[in-house]
Parts: structure tokens; C-alpha cells; sequence
């Protein structure tokens, strides 16, 4: 009975009846059964919402679809101009936050003095990540297109977007400057580097597989955005592909929500906006699919 | 012996903010001679040896007082040049820290941060320091391979050859073969017996045997301070302080 008792375990009686049961650990095969359950739950919510995209979608997917102009008040035709609305947007978005993002991230974890005060510049760059995306689109309105005098344009939706995806950027690349062993650092140092060459030819390349990723990651999710461009250049409908940075635009994501809440005849569009809906999610896939697929690359790369 | 002096520390005075790491050191290093540097964990020995090369530069709170001359200029002078320092003190780490390269491009690294580009000068660097480092054997023929696929022992080796490659006169060590089987270790002692002829090492060890095998001079540090230093041999067979006898007798540690 001592014996018993030495060995019974923080369950107490009804565990250790249970283990003499031949039960042995009972809690932990609940708990397992809930986290699957929980896993399979997302999957879930995931197939079907791909799975109703996809079924309803694919039919009006074509060639045709994708590359020609939309017509009869958008119920034929294509979306060529709202995909390569998107294109531009999302390039523009690139250009606008990836330089400035890297180089924040590398002073803010290379060279900033590590007190409070870098301590708050990281908690608000953080915060920034969490405001509602319809912010910045009025912010874009009274920045970019306002007071810059840029107008609802290409130019004023994309720096919109940009300023959306920095504080992403950021902190992507600052998380993966971090995640470089200091003895990088230390080690180019020691062999007498000056601080940006250790950073350039032995951190930077070693961060990069991260860096990357949370770019691609941060440009795929603006990409889907529809809030910060409503006010600040999409169009809602163009008989023209834009010509140039000021022109305004069709953009996939403001299709799809005009297309399925503010067509004149819905029920005639709807698969319509089912096929635009499943070329954006196709877009953003593929561009985090990228991502991935970079990342495993580089780190194969790194090892050798 | 007629000894030459190359490193010379005077009242030197380290703190991490308002801890004192390092108290009151005063130490003559020679050239050509291995000098190491034994004591408990957190006493100040790797703190001390990062002084040298001025790595600890690189913590904010970190602040210096005291003399260090190496060759008789003070590195903790304004008008120093800390590259250049740093070309002159290379150092060795505990963990070996190859960089993510090719073994090529990791003995390249110093020589070309320091401007130098012509293929044919870079080739002769990388095989000079790779024999110096006694390694050129095992990977001549894999030059372009990833130096991650070497083992420990060769990748410390590897890193001694990096800091060959830049032409250092003082090698600092921090407890090189810490991370190493007894064979690694043994033919990294081979070769620290062999570089002294040329360079001046410093090791930081918490193997008296090998601070016993290697070195020529030792020094005790125990709490910050340099509690004693002399002649290897005389030290570990006759230690002046009650307290270095405990120590190098494994009593405590």
C-alpha cells in the first residue's frame, strides 16, 4: 500500500483507480482529443470556405476571364482591369514599404540604443499593426490625397497600402535580424568589419529567408485590403486600364464587394464574383506560396 | 628570458552598469608565450580578454577606465583605430561560429572586408592560413563547401584559420575547446603550441590541465580580480595564495 501510494499520481484516487484500469493517462487523452478536434475545426472552416469559392467559382474561370475588360456594365466580360489594378497596387505597395521597412527594422536591432524609448518606438510600431485598416484609409485620404495633392489615384492607394504593411514589415524583419546568432556579429567584428559590413555581408544575408517571407506575407494581406483604397483611388467602374500613377483604378478586392453588394443585378453577377473572388484568393496563394517556397530555398542554401 | 611585453594593463576598471566586473588589473602579457587566463565561472576572465580586442564596446552599459597598451599604444585612446585593433587582436570563440558560407569564403572574409579582392592573392591567403591552422589536408579538395558540414573540431579550426587569414600579432582564445571531444581538443592544443612561436596567445580555459599543457604564464582570476600571476609551472606547483591552491586542486569552482 505505501508502495501504491508512492507512485499514485497528482490525480489522486480516481487517476490512480483508472491507471489500475489499465487507463493510463485518461486526462491527457481527453486533451489530445480536444486539440485535434480543435485542429480539425479550422481545417474545416478552411476546405469549406475554399470549397464553396472553388465550386462556384471555377466555372467562369477562363483565359477569357481573366484577360479581357468587363463589359454590359460589368455583367460580361472579364477583369483584366481590376487584376492588373491589383498588380500595379500591390507593386507600388512594395516599393512603398519594403526599403523603408528593412532599414527601420536593421537601426531599430542593429543600431538603437536598447531603452525605453526604442522600447515605446517598437510597442507603437507593434500597435500600428492592429489598427482597423479603414484608419488608414482615411488617413490616406487626408495625407496622400489631400494635403500631398496626390488625388484618388494609383500613386495615393499604394502609399496608402505601403504605410498599412510597414509596421508588418518591420517587425517580420526585425524578428528575423534577431534571430541571428550574435556570434555572426561578433565573429565579423572580431576580424575587424566595421559594424556595417559585419551587418551587410553577415547578418543581412543570413536574416534575408525571413526578411522575405514577412515581406511577401505583409504585401499578400494589403493586397486583399479594401478599406484603405476605397477613398483613396479605386474605382468602381473604368472603361480604361490605368495610364499612369495619378490615373485611377480597378482593384479585385473593391470588385468583389461592389459585385456582390452593390451591382444593380446581383443575382446575374454572382458568378462573376465568385470567379473574383477565387482569382484574389489564387493571387494571395500563390504569393505566400512564393514565400515558402523562398524560405525553404534559402535555408537549404544556408546549411550547405 | 628575455622578455618582450607586448600587451600591458594598467589599473584597468570594468563595469556592467554598476556591477564591477572587472577590479584593479594589472598584468604584463609577452610576446611569443601562451598566457592563460584560469578561474571560477563570472569571475571576469572572458570579460577581461573581450577587453583586449575591445569587443565589449558592443554593450551599451559597458564602461572602461585604466590603461591598455598593446605595442605600446593605448587602445582605449580616442584617436584608436578599433579595425585596425581588431585586425591586429584576433579572436577565437567558445562555440566555433563559422559564418554561413563556403569554408573559402569564411577564411576570405577578414582579408576581403579589409579591401583585398584579386582572386589569386585571396587563393594563397585561405591555403596559407588553412595549413597554418593545420586543416588544408582535410578540406582542400571542398573549398566550396558549406563550412556548417565540417565537424566541431574542424570548425574551430576553420575559425582559428579566419582569424589567420588577417594577419593578427595577438590571438585571443575564450575556452576554444570547450565545445570539443579530447581528439578535437588535442590537435587544437598541437596547434596553439605551434602558433605561439609566431603569435601572442591569450587563452581563456577551465581545464587546468590544459592551461597546464599549453600555457607559459598564468593568471588566477578570482571575483574581478587578478589574485595571482607568474610562471605556469610555478604556479600550479607551488601557488602562492591559499586560495589559487584550492582552485587549481579542484576544491572549488
Amino acid at each position: 500500500m505505501t508502495k501504491n501510494q508512492l507512485f499514485s499520481a497528482p490525480g489522486g484516487l480516481a487517476a490512480d483507480y483508472l491507471r489500475r484500469k489499465g487507463h493510463p493517462s485518461l486526462v491527457e487523452g481527453v486533451a489530445f482529443v480536444l486539440l485535434r478536434l480543435s485542429m480539425l475545426f479550422v481545417i474545416a472552416a478552411i476546405f469549406f470556405i475554399f470549397y464553396d469559392i472553388f465550386s462556384k467559382g471555377v466555372g467562369v474561370i477562363s483565359w477569357e476571364f481573366i484577360t479581357a475588360m468587363p463589359r454590359r456594365g460589368m455583367t460580361e466580360g472579364g477583369i483584366w482591369s481590376a487584376v492588373l489594378g491589383t498588380v500595379y497596387l500591390t507593386l507600388i505597395t512594395a516599393v512603398a514599404s519594403v526599403p523603408i521597412g528593412v532599414f527601420a527594422a536593421i537601426y531599430l536591432n542593429e543600431y538603437a540604443k536598447k531603452n525605453t524609448f526604442t522600447r515605446i518606438i517598437r510597442l507603437s510600431i507593434r500597435n500600428l499593426a492592429g489598427v482597423p485598416s479603414i484608419v488608414y484609409g482615411l488617413f490616406g485620404v487626408a495625407l496622400f490625397v489631400r494635403a500631398l495633392e496626390l488625388g484618388t489615384s494609383l500613386l495615393s492607394a499604394g502609399l496608402t497600402l505601403g504605410l498599412l504593411t510597414l509596421p508588418v514589415t518591420v517587425t517580420a524583419s526585425e524578428e528575423a535580424l534577431k534571430s541571428v546568432p550574435d556570434s555572426f556579429r561578433e565573429g565579423a567584428l572580431a576580424l575587424g568589419a566595421t559594424k556595417w559590413q559585419a551587418i551587410r555581408t553577415n547578418v543581412i544575408p543570413s536574416a534575408l529567408p525571413g526578411i522575405i517571407t514577412g515581406m511577401i506575407l505583409g504585401i499578400s494581406r494589403a493586397a486583399g485590403e479594401t478599406a484603405p483604397i476605397l477613398f483613396t483611388g479605386a474605382a468602381f467602374y473604368l472603361s480604361s486600364l490605368p495610364s499612369s500613377l495619378s490615373s485611377r483604378f480597378m482593384a479585385l478586392p473593391y470588385h468583389l464587394f461592389i459585385m456582390s453588394t452593390q451591382h444593380h443585378s446581383i443575382e446575374k453577377v454572382r458568378p462573376i464574383a465568385y470567379g473574383t473572388a477565387l482569382v484574389l484568393i489564387g493571387l494571395v496563394v500563390t504569393m505566400n506560396m512564393s514565400a515558402i517556397l523562398l524560405r525553404t530555398h534559402y535555408r537549404k542554401k544556408m546549411r550547405g | 628570458m628575455e622578455t618582450n611585453i607586448v600587451i600591458q594593463v594598467k589599473k584597468l576598471d570594468l563595469y556592467y552598469g554598476k556591477f564591477q566586473a572587472l577590479k584593479n588589473i594589472n598584468m604584463e602579457i609577452s610576446g611569443q608565450e601562451v598566457t592563460a587566463l584560469i578561474g571560477p565561472s563570472g569571475c571576469g576572465k572572458s570579460t577581461f580578454l573581450r577587453t583586449l580586442n575591445r569587443l565589449n564596446d558592443l554593450i551599451d552599459s559597458v564602461q572602461i577606465e585604466g590603461d591598455v597598451s598593446i605595442d605600446g599604444n593605448n587602445i582605449y585612446d580616442k584617436s584608436c583605430d578599433v579595425v585596425a585593433l581588431r585586425k591586429k587582436v584576433g579572436m577565437v570563440f567558445q562555440k566555433p561560429n563559422p559564418f554561413p558560407k563556403t569554408i573559402y569564403d569564411n577564411v576570405a572574409y577578414g582579408p576581403r572586408v579589409h579591401g583585398i579582392k584579386e582572386r589569386k592573392k585571396l587563393d594563397a591567403i585561405v591555403e596559407k592560413s588553412l595549413r597554418e591552422a593545420a586543416l588544408w589536408e582535410e578540406v582542400k579538395d571542398n573549398l566550396s563547401r558549406s563550412a556548417l558540414r565540417l565537424s566541431g573540431g574542424q570548425q574551430q579550426r576553420l575559425c582559428i584559420a579566419r582569424v589567420l587569414a588577417v594577419g593578427p600579432d595577438v590571438v585571443l582564445m575564450d575556452e576554444p575547446t570547450s565545445a570539443l571531444d579530447p581528439i578535437a581538443t588535442q590537435k587544437i592544443e598541437d596547434l596553439i603550441r605551434e602558433l605561439k612561436e609566431r603569435f601572442t596567445i591569450v587563452i581563456v580555459t577551465h581545464n587546468m590541465q590544459q592551461a597546464a599543457r599549453v600555457s607559459d604564464s598564468t593568471a588566477f582570476f578570482l571575483n574581478g580580480e587578478v589574485l595571482e600571476m607568474g610562471e605556469t609551472e610555478i604556479m600550479f606547483t607551488h601557488p602562492l595564495d591559499q586560495r589559487t591552491e584550492d582552485y587549481i586542486t579542484g576544491k572549488f569552482g
